[in-house]
């Protein structure tokens, strides 16, 4: 038993929905009883879908369990069918249906109804919602085109050349409730197509199950999300023969290296880009203005996928220090920990939004890049924050264009990163200002209470300083060095988004010292300390 | 009874299950948590449901089952002991600590009654362990709150025999709450206490003196208990609109023997006030056609509202459920030939929605978007259980709850349908 007080993901099912949702002529009966129906908001409010999931809830009843659920399954297929008439129908059940195993999915396949059944076995006890969403994927994938395979994998990714045509290459991952996916493949497609490269099949946000069983005809896949697509992508692999990309184009450098491996794979000769329709990220990062972002330190938390590709970026593309590193997702715990080791971290895998919260305050960064909890938790921090990854939330989906992958991705990126941390500066400006005069109080904070040195009336109710004052008599309590009321003036003046830094760092060259008092001789010390 | 179609249908619900109560019982009772034995959906449906992020650690939490928990219930019950361990050295704060059923915890028989038992041997004098089911196989969304209350009801303390009390049952906003019990004082009645309370741990007394007024349609068993506990369950419409508010609140003064001169000398003026203040939305929601999906219990008294003080013609209204006992008061008051449905077949209905094209749709989140899409107008029944609605006071508030939504599909230029 785990005690969650939020979770990052939904159960399995929720993942197996974000499929149907995608594709269209898919239909799915969920045997779940009437409180799973709440997932429908996911999508008609968090996306805004203006349509219903095509989900039909058999919503049985305590009253039912001691008669026949299993004819009360099949009565909701039978109607589901009639009513939708979809091309295939998917079969499964929520957490509570698992355990009275009805099984639905044989019971649809004993029904002779003439259409594809998938039959979805999600352990909603041991998994959730992107292995949920990986795992239906794949099954409609298989269930789709296993009749297809015939055992020669002579699968040709260079036959576009006999072929006299374009390449061609299908875009396997981007579903409903994914970061930014709609606005991605748009992107993508745009990237590839300058490379004379053909989009072919789009999975599975937007397609039918026949584009589905287009996907042998294609050159290669590219694998744009792995949570969700790289299950698929194996099988096909192993299955048509068909190679797959591993690179996620976020980032300018994914965006290269990206570039470089679909060539590879395909066997074309790589086009030098034209500069001008790269991103600006490059020159931005450049420019004598981005001085000011050098080594400032950033914590990353999220899905795996993004975290990793935040991480790259933060640290070649913008110049940043990464101070943490990592994921609420399970399957993706092996290629986080790899990055986090490349930079000298160890990885954080974990579920529990409290321990990330407690991981940040410790790193003590100077920008988070999270999912919308971590945007909460640095927020009560006082630590600037952008979104990078799932789980959803509305603000999650804007009416802009706004992609994270390819060139326009990383103009994105810059622009989102950036400013808030701009803001933090313009916070400590208004912190220094405020004394003066002509500062009048309407120039409020966009931190609100906990900015610029403001009695705070959250829970914690303390203005910065004491919460400086906090902070410092928690540490003398751990037998730490103490402050003189100097040193705790001298430290006052520090911007308060490096303040949390300076004080650690402080502290800890104090106890290496065996300084008993810390003064702001002290703080200089420890400052040309940590420099050399 | 009046004339009313009397209607039952069965499909497939879209409803909430009594989970989702949660989200407004741990803002009524600070001191209290709610802790869901259950699977990840339950802990996906509270935090989804609730719409929000949270902005500080929240008063209620999952205990998620996991698969070595469904091997041996006797493990189980020893998990949920040290979950509850752990929880209560985390939030010392808490002193009544709810064990909530969900859906698998009832399928696999756990036994939240013993745990909680045990648990309030070892955690005497310090945290009140209770325990109810909110599990969507027998509860939809606002019978949460009915579990809830019934399972204060045995720690309610014994009134003296002779004392006599007006007991207000069912969550209110707090300012209404006042408000109410300042009419009440005023026309004489001097001791009103409510339920739930706004501590947990201060629990009004009950006993053969209390006269029960309940505030929301969905008390059922909480109404069986407090009887069995000596009270007098005084049946009313409920205090939604000028009309029902005053007849809930006479019922009361009838049971308390006050003159009705008293009665409406008080209420008259505010009942000026409040028509006055009503007018401008009764012309904008006259004569427009209000269909209601079944949710929040709230359904009857909303039509009879709508129908009665705004004008509003109804199409139908659905329930999730119909006790006719609770409801004969709202019923009477509905024209004939009302079409109320009991139960969903979500399918259907929605087709009658389509065929019947209302000017307004009253359903739940799922649902909404998917209407406006089309056209429709929608209100989101969950907003009435958070918003101050009860009383004559409050009769115009209410009635612009429905106004706003009719109110901007004029304000808005373009239009799209079925955007998705």
């Amino acid at each position: 038993m785990e005690l969650t007080l939020w979770t990052y993901e939904g159960p399995p099912h929720v993942g197996a929905m974000r499929i149907a949702s995608s594709m269209k002529g898919i239909h799915y009966v969920l045997h779940a009883p009437q409180g799973d129906t709440y997932a429908d908001l996911l999508f008609t409010m968090i996306e805004r879908r203006g349509e219903r999931p095509p989900v039909t809830y058999t919503t049985f009843q305590a009253r039912d369990l001691g008669g026949d659920t299993a004819e009360l399954v099949k009565g909701h297929i039978r109607e589901a069918v009639e009513r939708f008439n979809p091309e295939a129908l998917l079969v499964g059940e929520s957490c509570t249906a698992e355990l009275i195993q009805d099984q639905p999915g044989s019971l649809a396949h004993g029904m002779g109804l003439d259409l594809p059944i998938i039959n979805l076995e999600l352990p909603a006890y041991s998994k959730k919602e992107n292995w949920g969403a990986a795992e239906t994927f794949y099954q409609l994938v298989r269930g789709l085109l296993k009749d297809k395979v015939d055992g020669q994998t002579t699968h040709d990714p260079r036959a576009w050349k006999q072929e006299e045509r374009n390449p061609k290459v299908n875009l396997l991952g981007p579903s409903l409730l994914g970061f930014r996916c709609r606005d991605d493949i748009l992107e993508i497609k745009k990237l590839l197509n300058e490379h004379d490269i053909d989009v072919a099949v789009v999975a599975p946000l937007g397609a039918t199950t026949a584009d589905l069983l287009e996907i042998p005809k294609s050159d290669i896949n590219v694998c744009l999300y792995p949570e969700i697509s790289e299950s698929t992508c194996n099988w096909l692999e192993k299955n048509f023969g068909m190679p797959f990309s591993h690179t996620v184009p976020i980032g300018v450098g994914a965006t290269k290296d990206f570039l470089t491996e679909i060539h590879k794979l395909l066997d074309l000769p790589l086009k030098p880009n034209n500069a001008n329709n790269e991103s600006k990220l490059t020159w931005y990062s450049q420019s004598v203005d981005s001085n000011y972002l050098t080594g400032k330190r950033v914590f990353i938390f999220g899905d795996g996928t993004h975290a990793i590709a935040a991480a790259r970026i933060a640290k070649q593309e913008l110049g940043f220090e990464v101070v943490g590193l990592g994921t609420y997702s399970r399957e993706m715990a092996r290629p986080v920990r790899k990055a986090a080791e490349a930079i000298g971290l160890k990885a954080l895998i974990s579920n529990d939004y409290l321990e990330v919260e407690s991981a940040i305050s410790e790193a003590a960064p100077e920008l988070v890049l999270g999912t919308q909890m971590e945007r909460h938790c640095a927020k009560r921090l006082g630590i600037p924050c952008a979104v990078i990854s799932t789980p959803m939330h509305v603000q999650d989906v804007p009416a802009r264009y706004s992609p994270q992958m390819g060139w326009e991705g990383s103009n994105v990126i810059f622009d989102d990163w950036v400013h808030p941390l701009m803001m933090g500066l313009e916070e400590h400006l208004i912190g220094m200002f405020r004394h003066d005069f002509e500062f009048t109080d309407g120039h409020q904070s966009h931190l609100g209470h906990l900015g610029a040195g403001k009695a705070a009336t959250d829970n914690s109710s303390l203005t910065e300083s004491q919460k400086e004052d906090k902070a410092i008599s928690e540490s003398v309590n751990l037998d730490s060095p103490i402050w003189t009321p100097e040193g705790k003036e001298e430290l006052s003046k520090i911007p308060f988004f490096v303040r949390g830094k300076v004080r650690k760092n402080t502290e800890k060259y104090a106890r290496q010292a065996g300084c008993r008092k810390i003064d702001s001789e002290t703080m200089l010390d420890a400052k040309a300390h940590f420099k050399g | 009874m009046s004339g009313t179609t009397l209607l039952k249908e069965s499909g497939p619900r879209e409803v909430f299950c009594g989970l989702t109560s949660i989200v407004w019982l741990h803002r009524r009772m600070p001191d209290a948590f709610f802790l869901v034995v259950g699977s990840r959906t339950c802990a996906h449906l509270i935090q989804s449901a609730a719409g929000v992020m949270i902005f500080a650690e929240p008063r209620f939490g999952t205990a998620i089952l996991e698969e070595k928990d469904l091997a041996g219930l006797a493990d189980a019950h020893e998990e949920l002991t040290r979950v509850v361990r752990d929880l209560l050295q985390r939030r010392p704060e808490i002193r009544t600590l709810f064990l909530v059923g969900s859906c698998p915890s009832e399928v696999i028989k756990l036994d939240l009654a013993r745990v909680a038992e045990q648990l309030n041997k070892a955690y005497e004098g310090q945290v009140r362990v209770l325990n109810y089911s909110g599990s969507g196989i027998e509860t939809t969304f606002t019978q949460g709150e009915d579990g809830a209350l019934s399972a204060l009801v045995p720690l309610m303390p014994t009134s003296q025999p002779q004392e006599s009390q007006l007991l207000i049952v069912g969550t209110l906003a707090n300012s209404v709450e006042d408000r109410l019990k300042t009419l009440f004082n005023r026309i004489g009645i001097s001791k009103v206490s409510s339920l739930p309370p706004r501590k947990s741990s201060d629990l009004p007394s009950i006993g053969p003196g209390t006269k029960v007024l309940l505030a929301q349609p969905y008390l059922s068993n909480t109404a069986k208990a407090l009887k069995d506990r000596g009270a007098e369950i005084l049946l009313a419409p409920f205090p939604l609109g000028i009309e029902g508010s005053r007849l809930w609140m006479q019922e009361a003064s009838k049971a308390f023997n006050i003159d009705k001169g008293i009665v409406d000398s008080t209420l008259e003026p505010l009942i000026a006030r409040a028509t006055k203040a009503l007018e401008a939305y009764k012309s904008a929601l006259s004569g427009k056609r209000l269909f209601l999906l079944p949710e929040s219990q709230l359904e009857i008294p909303l039509a009879r509202f709508l129908h009665r003080e705004c004008g509003m013609e109804i199409v139908e209204v659905g329930t999730p459920y119909l006790n006719r006992e609770m409801m004969k008061a709202e019923l009477d008051l509905l024209p004939p030939n009302i079409r109320v449905v009991e139960g969903q077949h979500v399918e259907k209905q929605l087709d009658r929605v389509n065929a019947e094209k209302p000017d307004l749709v009253v359903c739940g989140m799922g649902l909404a978007n998917p209407l406006e899409a089309k056209g429709v107008s929608t209100k989101w029944s969950i907003e009435l259980v958070f918003s101050p609605i009860h009383g004559i006071d409050q009769a115009a508030d209410l009635a612009e709850l429905f106004a706003r939504p009719l109110y901007r599909q004029q304000l808005l230029e373009h239009k799209v349908l079925a955007h998705t």
